[in-house]
C-alpha cells in the first residue's frame, strides 16, 4: 500500500491560499483518498464510470460549488473551485469531467441564461446530484469549429422542433437533462445560436454511448440524436444569445481544467518519487542515477510553474478580471505540461507502469482526451497568436 | 525507604500475566531506590495466583477485597487505590497499560492530583529521581521524562517488562475494602471465540493482509499459530479489517494495536508506516511476500520472498516438527 | 441535547519525525497538522446525538497555540455550534494539567455529554478524558465503540483482550471515543463556509508545568538490518533454522 497522498507543494503554494481554500482542498484529498482512489484503477478498466460516487460528491457540495448557495450550491471562490478541480483529478481526469461538466457547463448555463423559474427548478436537484446533465455543442462534423454547428430549433406553434446530433457528450447516457445549443436562424448564422433545456425522457431524444475508447474510460461519453423532439417554449435559455453563449460555458470549464490537469500531474510525480526511492536497481534506488533525477526535476519545476499559474488566473477570475484568453494559455500549459509528465512517470516506472494499479498510464491516456477536448492545444496556440497580433490564423 | 505501589490485574478471580511485569518494573524500581514493593490485588475474595507474585519481587501482596470487586468497578477501584496510595508513602504507583490499566491509571493520578507517565517502555532511577521512556508519534520517536510528582504515577506497556523472577517474601495480607462500587458498573464481558489469544498479549503474532487475497485463506495463518502450540496469535492489518474479513480487535497498527511479541510474522503485508508502527518494537520480525521490495523486508529480520499459499504451510509444517 | 468536544490540533500521522535543535520536541517545519483522528469520532458521535434530539448545542473546546483555531475551524464545519480556544504556546507534558484547565472551563454548564478522542496521536497518553471527568465528578467511560443513550443511562462497548467489556452509566458523563464508534464526516464545502461565521471565542490561559518533565526526544533505535534468507517454500528449512539458531525464539 503506496504512503498517503501528499501532495506537491515546492514553492508553499498553500501559504498563498486561505483557509477555507485548504480546507476545501483537504476534504476533496480526503474524500478522493478514501472513496476514488481504491476503484478507480478497477472502473477504468472495466470501462465504467463509479456511478456510485454521485450522491458522496453532491452530499460534499462539489456539483457548481462557485454557484451561490441560494440555489443550493456551496457559495464557494474560483480558487476553492479549482482546487476541487484538482484534486478530481488527481484522482481521474474522467471524474472529474463529470463534475466539470455538471457544474461547468450544465449548471453554470442555467444559471447564467435561464429564466428565475429554470434556475430554480434545476439548479438544486443538481446541485444534490439528483439530476444529472450533460452538455450537447459539439457535432460529429463541428469540433473545433462549432459555429458550423447543423443542429436546428424551428420554432413552432406552441413550442420549438430539435433536430440535429451530438458527439463526445460526458454523461450523455446517464443525464436526465441535456443543454441542447442549435441554431433557430439561418445555417451559417452563428448569432443564432441558443440554448434548450431538453429532459432527455422527451420523445425523439437518444443516447447512445460511444464505445471502444482507450481513454476517458472511467465517464460516459455518448453521442446524441435528436429527432423531431418537440419542446415547450420554456425550454429556450432566454438569456442565450449566439455562439458567445455556449463558449462562455467553455471558458468556465477550461478553468476548471486548467487546475485539474496539474492534478493529475501532481499524482504522477507523486507516485513517480515514491517508486524511484524505493526500487533497488544496480545496488540503489534508482532514484539515485542522474537520468531519473533529470526527470523527476522537469516535472517538478513544470508543476510548481503551473500551480502559481493557476492560482493567479483564479484570483483574476475572483477580482471579475479575468479573459477567456487566460484561461486558454492556462489550458494550454497545464494539459500539454501534465502529458508530458504523465509520459515521463510511466517510463520511470518501467515495466510496472503500463499496469492499472499504479496511476501514470491511466492519468497518460486520460489526458490525452483532456488535450484534444475543451479547445485543442492547436486551437488555444491560435486564441494567444489572434491575442499576440490582432491577426486571426483559424482560416 | 520507599514503597513502590504495583497494582495487579484480575479477571474472573484470577491473576493476568501482566500483573508479573508489573511487579517486575516495580521491582527494578525499588531496587534502584533500596525500597519495597508493594503488589496490590483488588477481588470480592482471595484471588488465584497471588500467592505466585512473590516470585517476581513482591515483598507484600495486599488483597483488597470488597463484594464490588468481583468485576471492573472504575470509580471504586480508583477510589480504593487513591485511598490506599493516601494511607502510605509510596514513591511510585505502577499499572499495567492494558486495556483496562488505560482505564484505571489516569482516573487514580487525577484524584492524587498528579500527572501519569503512560505506557512507558523503560524505568530507571537517574540522579535519585525515576526517569521513565515512553513512544510518541506512533513510534516515531522515544520520550524520556523524569517524574517529580510524589508518588509517580506509572502505567507500563505490556509485553516490554519481561516477567523476571527475584524471589521476595511474597507476606499476603488482605484488607477489607469498604467503598462503593462507583456509577460505572461492567454488566457483562462478551468473550471472544474460546482460546484465542489477545494479539496484544501473544508471545508470538502471525499477521495477515492483503496478500492473503480472501478472508477464508486467513486459515493458512490460524494453521499455523496452532503448530505453536497455544503461543501464538493471528494479526491483521488495517486493510483486512477495513474490508471486513477480521475484527477490529486483531489489528495490528497505530489504530489498531501495537504489539511486542517475541515473534512477528508478517504474511502479504506490504509494510505501510502506520502498520510498522505497531509491530516495530518486536523482538524477532519476520516477513513473507511476494514482492521483494515491499517496505516490510526493511524491518524484517528475516525475509522469505515468495508466493505466501507455498510457503506458510510449508512453515506449518516445519514448526509442527519442532513442537511435535 | 448540549454537548462538548474536547479536541486536539496534532501532527498527521505520515509526518516524518525530525526532531528539533532543543532536543526535545518536534521541528514542526514541513509538519501537517490536522484535528486527531480519534476527537473525530467524537465531534461525529456529538453531531449526530444532537440532530436525533432535534436540538441542542456541540461546543468543541482545544487547548494549544493561537494555530489551533484552523484545526477547530474543521470540527465547526463538520458542524460543531461554537469554539473555545484555550491559547497556550506552552502545552505541559503532564496530562493533568491539560485535564485541569478543561475542567475549569466545562464546569458548572450543564453538558449532558462531554466526548473526547480515547488518545492523541501525539503524545498517545491515553489520559485527558478520565482525568477530566474526575475533575469534573462526572462518571466516565473509555475507548468507547459503540454507545446507546436511553435518558439517565447509557451503555457502552470497549474492546478489552480476549473481547468486549460492556458497561452502564448514568448520563451526564465523559466518554472516550474509540475507532469504530461511526464512520465521521468529510467537512461539507457548505460547511467550510458556514464555519467561518461561527463563534470561535479565543482565550488565553497559563498552565502549571506539572510533574512529568521532558529530559529528551530521540529517534528510536535503529533495527539491525535484516536479511532475505531465500525464494519460496525452499527456504523455509533456513528459516526455521535461523530463528532456532540465531535468534533463538524457535
Amino acid at each position: 500500500m503506496p504512503p498517503k497522498y501528499q501532495g506537491v507543494d515546492f514553492y508553499n503554494v498553500d501559504g498563498l491560499l486561505s483557509e477555507e481554500e485548504r480546507a476545501v482542498r483537504d476534504t476533496v484529498r480526503g474524500w478522493v483518498d478514501d472513496h476514488l482512489m481504491p476503484i478507480i484503477g478497477d472502473a477504468y478498466v472495466a470501462g465504467k464510470f463509479p456511478r456510485q460516487l454521485i450522491p458522496g460528491m453532491a452530499e460534499l457540495g462539489l456539483f457548481g460549488a462557485n454557484l451561490p448557495e441560494e440555489y443550493g450550491c456551496a457559495g464557494l471562490n474560483n480558487v476553492a473551485y479549482g482546487l476541487i478541480m484538482q484534486e478530481l483529478e488527481r484522482g481521474d481526469s474522467g471524474v472529474r469531467s463529470f463534475a466539470s461538466v455538471q457544474g461547468a457547463l450544465v449548471m453554470y448555463p442555467i444559471y447564467a441564461f435561464g429564466s428565475d423559474d429554470q434556475k430554480m427548478k434545476w439548479l438544486p436537484p443538481m446541485a444534490g446530484g439528483t439530476v444529472i446533465g450533460c452538455f450537447g455543442l459539439t457535432e460529429p462534423d463541428y469540433g473545433s469549429n462549432p459555429a458550423g454547428m447543423i443542429t436546428v430549433a424551428k420554432e413552432t406553434k406552441d413550442g420549438w422542433t430539435l433536430n440535429g446530433a451530438k458527439m463526445w457528450i460526458t454523461n450523455g447516457s446517464t443525464a436526465q437533462v441535456a443543454i441542447i445549443w442549435a441554431k433557430i436562424g439561418a445555417k451559417d448564422d452563428q448569432n443564432s445560436i441558443r440554448g434548450f433545456l431538453v429532459p432527455t425522457d422527451t420523445k425523439g431524444f437518444s443516447a447512445k454511448d460511444q464505445k471502444g475508447k482507450l481513454s476517458l474510460r472511467a465517464s460516459d461519453t455518448s453521442e446524441l440524436v435528436l429527432q423531431d423532439v418537440h419542446l415547450p417554449k420554456d425550454a429556450l435559455l432566454p438569456k442565450s444569445a449566439g455562439l458567445k453563449s455556449p463558449l462562455m460555458c467553455l471558458t468556465q470549464a477550461r478553468y476548471g481544467i486548467s487546475w485539474g490537469a496539474v492534478g493529475a500531474a501532481m499524482a504522477c510525480y507523486d507516485e513517480a518519487v515514491s517508486y524511484a526511492k524505493n526500487l533497488i536497481m544496480f545496488g540503489k534506488p534508482i532514484g539515485g542515477f542522474q537520468l531519473q533525477q533529470a526527470r523527476l526535476a522537469e516535472m517538478l519545476t513544470e508543476i510548481t510553474k503551473a500551480q502559481l499559474l493557476c492560482l493567479q488566473l483564479g484570483r483574476l477570475k475572483d477580482a471579475g478580471t479575468m479573459t477567456p484568453q487566460q484561461v486558454s494559455l492556462a489550458k494550454r500549459n497545464n494539459v500539454s505540461m501534465a502529458t508530458d509528465i504523465a509520459r515521463e512517470a510511466r517510463r520511470l516506472l518501467g515495466a510496472n507502469g503500463i499496469l492499472a494499479e499504479y496511476q501514470a498510464m491511466r492519468h497518460l491516456a486520460n489526458l490525452e482526451s483532456v488535450y484534444t477536448y475543451e479547445g485543442t492545444h492547436d486551437v488555444h496556440t491560435l486564441v494567444l497568436g489572434q491575442e499576440i497580433t490582432g491577426l486571426s490564423a483559424f482560416e | 525507604m520507599s514503597a513502590i505501589l504495583a497494582v495487579c490485574e484480575q479477571r474472573g478471580g484470577a491473576l493476568r500475566k501482566v500483573s508479573h511485569e508489573v511487579v517486575t518494573g516495580a521491582r527494578r524500581l525499588a531496587d534502584a531506590l533500596a525500597g519495597n514493593v508493594e503488589a496490590l490485588v483488588l477481588g470480592s475474595g482471595a484471588v488465584a495466583g497471588s500467592d505466585q507474585l512473590g516470585k517476581f519481587g513482591a515483598d507484600t501482596v495486599v488483597t483488597l477485597t470488597n463484594v464490588a470487586f468481583a468485576a471492573y468497578a472504575p470509580e471504586g477501584f480508583a477510589q480504593a487505590i487513591a485511598d490506599r496510595v493516601r494511607a502510605g508513602a509510596y514513591a511510585a504507583v505502577l499499572f499495567p497499560a492494558s486495556a483496562t490499566g488505560k482505564d484505571l491509571a489516569p482516573r487514580v493520578a487525577a484524584r492524587l492530583g498528579t500527572g501519569l507517565a503512560a505506557d512507558v517502555t523503560d524505568l530507571a532511577v537517574e540522579g535519585g529521581a525515576i526517569v521513565a521512556v515512553r513512544p510518541i508519534y506512533a513510534g516515531k520517536a522515544l520520550l524520556k521524562v523524569k517524574l517529580t510528582g510524589a508518588p509517580a504515577v506509572i502505567s507500563l506497556r505490556p509485553n516490554v517488562f519481561t516477567a523476571v523472577e527475584r524471589p521476595k517474601a511474597g507476606a499476603a495480607q488482605t484488607v477489607a475494602s469498604s467503598v462503593a462500587a462507583g456509577r460505572v458498573v461492567v454488566k457483562e464481558i462478551k468473550a471472544a471465540p474460546a482460546g484465542a489469544l489477545d494479539v496484544g498479549e501473544a508471545p508470538i503474532v502471525i499477521s495477515g493482509g492483503r496478500g492473503l487475497k480472501e478472508p477464508a485463506n486467513f486459515k493458512l495463518l490460524e494453521d499455523l499459530a496452532k503448530a505453536f502450540g497455544g503461543r501464538a496469535a493471528v494479526g491483521a492489518s488495517r486493510a483486512v479489517v477495513d474490508a471486513g474479513w477480521r475484527a477490529h480487535a486483531d489489528q495490528v497498527g497505530q489504530t489498531g494495536k501495537t504489539v511486542s511479541p517475541t515473534l512477528y510474522i508478517a504474511v502479504g503485508i506490504s509494510g505501510a508506516i502506520q502498520h510498522l508502527a505497531g509491530m516495530r518494537t518486536s523482538k524477532v520480525i519476520v516477513a513473507i511476500n511476494k514482492d521483494k521490495d515491499a517496505p516490510i523486508f526493511k524491518v524484517a529480520d528475516y525475509g522469505i520472498v515468495g508466493d505466501l499459499f507455498e510457503i506458510v504451510p510449508a512453515l506449518t509444517d516445519a514448526v509442527k516438527k519442532i513442537h511435535g | 441535547m448540549k454537548i462538548a468536544v474536547c479536541i486536539k490540533r496534532v501532527p498527521d500521522s505520515e509526518t516524518r519525525v525530525k526532531i528539533a535543535a532543543d532536543g526535545k520536541s518536534l521541528d514542526e517545519a514541513g509538519v501537517k497538522f490536522i484535528l486527531n483522528p480519534y476527537d473525530e469520532f467524537a465531534v461525529e458521535e456529538a453531531l449526530r446525538r444532537k440532530d436525533a434530539a432535534g436540538a441542542g448545542e456541540v461546543v468543541v473546546i482545544a487547548l494549544g497555540g493561537a494555530a489551533a483555531q484552523e484545526t477547530m475551524r474543521t470540527a465547526l464545519a463538520m458542524g460543531a455550534d461554537r469554539g473555545v480556544l484555550l491559547q497556550t504556546d506552552a502545552v505541559p507534558a503532564d496530562g493533568f494539567e491539560t485535564a485541569t484547565a478543561l475542567a475549569a472551563e466545562l464546569k458548572d454548564k450543564g453538558w449532558d455529554l462531554i466526548l473526547c478522542g480515547k488518545v492523541a496521536i501525539d503524545d498517545s497518553s491515553h489520559q485527558v478524558g478520565p482525568m477530566l471527568a474526575e475533575l469534573l465528578g462526572l462518571p466516565c467511560v473509555t475507548a468507547v465503540a459503540k454507545l446507546t443513550i436511553n435518558g439517565a443511562t447509557g451503555v457502552a462497548e470497549r474492546e478489552i483482550e480476549g473481547g468486549v467489556e460492556v458497561v452502564e452509566f448514568p448520563i451526564p458523563a465523559v466518554i472516550t471515543a474509540d475507532k469504530g464508534l461511526n464512520e465521521p464526516r468529510y467537512p461539507a464545502l457548505k460547511g467550510i463556509m458556514a464555519a467561518k461565521k461561527k463563534p470561535l471565542e479565543v482565550r488565553p490561559i497559563t498552565l502549571g508545568a506539572g510533574v512529568i518533565q521532558i529530559l529528551a526526544l530521540t529517534p528510536p533505535p535503529e533495527r539491525k538490518e535484516g536479511r532475505i534468507v531465500g525464494e519460496g517454500a525452499a527456504a523455509v528449512p533456513e528459516l526455521v533454522r535461523a530463528l532456532r539458531e540465531e535468534a533463538k525464539v524457535l
